[in-house]
């Protein structure tokens, strides 16, 4: 089954190669991973995404705490969480058939971000099931894509932070009100 | 650690005003640990000088290295700073004595290498400590930093390489990155469960000079794993399994000695009347002249520890991961018992066996947290039954037998125990004789045993059983090798003559890969396949480096053979040739269930039986 993990890397050279080798040296395929800055400086967050039997979870996130460079790790499950995917994607349109590929982009509320006399760039936001719908329309007309940028899933829990997180950075525990959801993703990590 | 004090204080008076002796380069057992002085305000130091302040700060006395083109302005600045360096012969040899070094003392041990293959030789060194859980912090050299990723001479990625193999590891380009680094990797390597740590530093780091003080230097606090998980829940049911248990068995590992828990272990066994069965790595853990004490678990463990453990209804594992050797067929294995796992490694539960109940934490401190709600509890009943089977073992025991003119390994080994009065630190390699001296070498004492289990590095005793004589000067060493392992590394003989060290070396001789050769004669119809094995005259070998020795075909030759080893003054080679197609028993093929044993055939003619007598 799916599974995603939400970590907090220290911001150096190294780090991804030590992530993504614990997940090589079980064989297990990285789907989508997406790195980048977080609100804490000096520290990046990530969302992996891969396919792994329950019982390796656990491992998993326990293999990836003891990497030095990990500050924190969490298996989102099925906690309530925000995913989002944003694709940039370029399609061949000429004057003529502009107007059609506007409309399409409208109905996935996606933008035009640039517009040149053979192309255009469209670019959107949403779930993976959202964007892979724009995709499997476009592709109805043969050659029409040119290029396809994804980023992988981003996800975040929903409500309030969750505790472990805010332990891990080294805020108070008393500044931490856990709402129901956090509660929840408690839960979710005891087991 | 309690080191923080000792930062070489006179190095940093002589670096600053630049006339710079030696304070004593020769003796050795200058120790950084004799400076108790206050740090001085911080100093200008090179980088190299730096590696050099920091390790005496983090209390190393001594280091195992070979010098090179990148790492030569760390070697040119040793000379100001009281660490002995051992200069070794390979630099696999240099890992493998840090870990000795480690494994004798508790301490971290230190290698030291140059770029490019020197650092690539200590690859299956730290992969052999990787797997037993040892501190070692290796320190290398590369190229400059300008030339990183150029394929300049003698440059490799050495930290891409030992990233599998490594707890952590640093790549290093200023000079004032190597104190805080370095204090760093001691921390990783020592802290939770421990694990090399390689710190590569390139060569203009080395050179460039910068400001040295050791305690802004000093790492982090160190975070433990964030999935430790003890709570009072888990204690309660733990203490109610042991409770109601009717046969209980105890499975004590490496883990008993990383933590210090022998006590906290022998205290649990007595107090419930529970019998202990150990790992390889956990020989010593637990006293084997202990009445409860069963001897080793596993593949070539006693049939009676096997057939408990199988017959179990509570297992409670101590610092121990349930590797392949120790479970056999994990769908078989101790099926009517409940699992008690106390792990300091949060990734070790569930791996491989399910357990009830998780104690995650360091296993001296569980216990103490455990012990309180343990009461006494009546366990005759299941120790009669075991000891019934031990009594039945014990009359096809080699070792019980009387001399029929054969020379046999066990014999060896039992001799040696019985000659050392256990009182020594037996250092083995991989193979038959490993088992051999699992079995029939009974250590009362923890850091007795040292053996590579998880990697199975051949090559390991001769090195490793350097670093731990330095370790323990006063401890008599054995090393217990093969004939096949000992060639492997037998240039360090040299490292032993130059260093003065004195071991003893017993070659346990078959002319075979002795394992292989008995894993082809089980399981793949007696095809010896590259494994019949011509070696030099290991006496010769011996002499050739100014160490006496003598070959020994008998076994009234061993007691007076072994009594000349301990006491030659120096380093001593024995050089026993042992039945060539003997074979360690009981066994469990690979992937079979612990109950399904080969035991030592009827007919086989090198067997010896109580009637032959």
């Amino acid at each position: 089954m799916l599974h995603t993990f939400v970590a907090y890397v220290e911001d150096r050279p190294g780090v991804l190669t030590r992530v993504a080798s614990l997940f090589r040296r079980l064989n297990i395929n990285i789907n989508s991973l997406t790195v980048g800055r977080s609100e804490r400086p000096g520290l990046s967050r990530l969302t992996l995404v891969c396919e792994a039997s329950a019982e390796a979870v656990h491992r998993i996130r326990a293999s990836l705490f003891k990497l030095e460079n990990v500050v924190d790790v969490d298996d989102i499950a099925q906690a309530p969480s925000v995913t989002r995917e944003l694709a940039l994607i370029k399609v061949a349109a000429s004057p003529r058939n502009r107007a059609q590929i506007f409309d399409l982009a409208e109905v996935f509320r996606a933008r035009i971000v640039d517009l040149t006399s053979e192309s255009l760039i469209i670019e959107m936001t949403g779930v993976e099931s959202k964007i892979e719908g724009l995709i499997e329309i476009l592709r109805e007309d043969d050659g029409r894509i040119l290029e396809i940028c994804r980023s992988g899933k981003m996800t975040m829990r929903r409500g309030h932070h969750v505790s472990s997180v805010v332990r891990a950075m080294g805020v108070a525990e008393a500044a931490v009100e856990e709402d129901e959801s956090a509660v929840e993703g408690a839960a979710d990590e005891v087991q | 650690m309690g080191h923080k004090g000792n930062a070489n204080t006179k190095a940093n008076a002589n670096a600053s005003n630049g006339s710079i002796t030696a304070p004593n380069a020769t003796a050795p057992s200058a120790s950084a640990s004799g400076s108790h002085t206050h740090l001085t305000p911080p100093a200008k130091l090179t980088g190299a000088e730096i590696i050099w302040a920091t390790l005496v700060g983090e209390g190393v006395d001594t280091v195992f290295g070979y010098p090179g083109g990148t790492i030569l302005p760390a070697y040119d600045a040793l000379r100001k700073f009281p660490v002995r360096h051992i200069l070794v012969r390979h630099e696999q040899g240099a890992a493998h004595m840090a870990d000795g070094y480690s494994r004798a003392s508790g301490k971290v041990g230190v290698a030291i290498a140059t770029s490019g293959p020197g650092s690539t030789n200590l690859v299956t060194g730290i992969a052999t400590a990787m797997l037993d859980s040892i501190p070692i912090v290796c320190i290398t050299a590369n190229v400059s930093s300008k030339l990183l990723g150029t394929d300049a001479f003698q440059e490799v990625d050495i930290t891409g390489i030992t990233l599998p193999v490594t707890k952590h590891n640093f790549l290093v380009n200023r000079a004032e990155d190597i104190a805080p680094t370095l204090r760093h990797a001691f921390q990783i390597a020592r802290s939770g469960r421990p694990g090399p740590v390689l710190v590569d530093i390139t060569k203009d780091a080395e050179q460039a000079t910068t400001e040295f003080d050791f305690e802004a230097a000093k790492p982090r606090p160190y975070r433990p794993h964030p999935m430790l998980h003890v709570d009072d829940l888990g204690l309660a049911q733990a203490a109610e399994l042991i409770r109601n248990s009717k046969r209980p068995v105890i499975l004590a590992g490496h883990g008993v000695m990383e933590s210090g828990a022998m006590e906290q272990v022998r205290t649990l066994a007595e107090r419930a009347q529970i019998p202990v069965g150990l790992t390889l790595l956990g020989l010593g853990g637990f006293p084997a002249s202990h009445p409860l004490c069963l001897g080793m678990m596993g593949m070539h463990g006693e049939s009676w520890v096997n057939s408990a453990i199988q017959d179990a209804d509570l297992l409670i594992a101590c610092g121990m991961r349930f590797d392949d050797r120790v479970t056999g067929k994990l769908a078989e294995y101790a099926l009517k018992a409940k699992k008690i796992h106390i792990e300091v490694d949060p990734s070790e539960i569930n791996k491989n066996v399910k357990v009830d109940v998780a104690l995650v934490g360091d296993l001296r401190e569980v216990l103490d947290q455990l012990l309180p709600r343990i009461s006494g509890r009546d366990g005759s009943t299941w120790l009669k039954s075991i000891e019934a089977k031990k009594g039945a073992v014990a009359v096809h025991d080699i070792k019980n037998l009387p001399d029929s003119g054969h020379l046999y390994a066990a014999h060896v080994i039992h001799d040696l125990w019985r000659m050392t009065g256990g009182n020594a630190i037996v250092v083995t390699d991989v193979g038959q004789h490993q088992m051999w001296e699992a079995q029939y070498f009974r250590h009362e004492q923890p850091r007795t045993l040292i053996t590579s289990g998880g990697l199975g590095t051949m090559g390991f005793a001769l090195p490793a059983a350097i670093g731990a004589k330095v370790a323990c000067p006063e401890k008599e060493v054995w090393v217990v090798v093969g004939d096949g392992g000992f060639q492997m590394t037998a240039a360090e003989l040299a490292t032993i003559v130059q260093e003065k060290i004195k071991i003893n070396i017993a070659v346990i001789n078959n002319g075979y890969l002795g394992m292989v050769r008995q894993w082809q004669e089980f399981f793949y119809e007696r095809n010896y396949e590259a494994t019949p094995l011509v070696s030099p005259d290991f006496v010769k070998l011996a002499d050739a480096h100014g160490i006496p020795g003598r070959a020994v075909r008998k076994r009234s030759e061993v007691e007076e053979a072994v009594n000349a080893a301990r006491s030659a003054t120096g380093a001593y080679l024995l050089n026993f040739m042992v039945e060539k197609e003997d074979s360690v028993y009981p066994m469990i093929p690979a992937g079979s269930a612990l109950h399904e044993m080969i035991r030592r055939p009827e007919k086989d003619p090198l067997e010896e039986r109580a009637d032959d007598k």
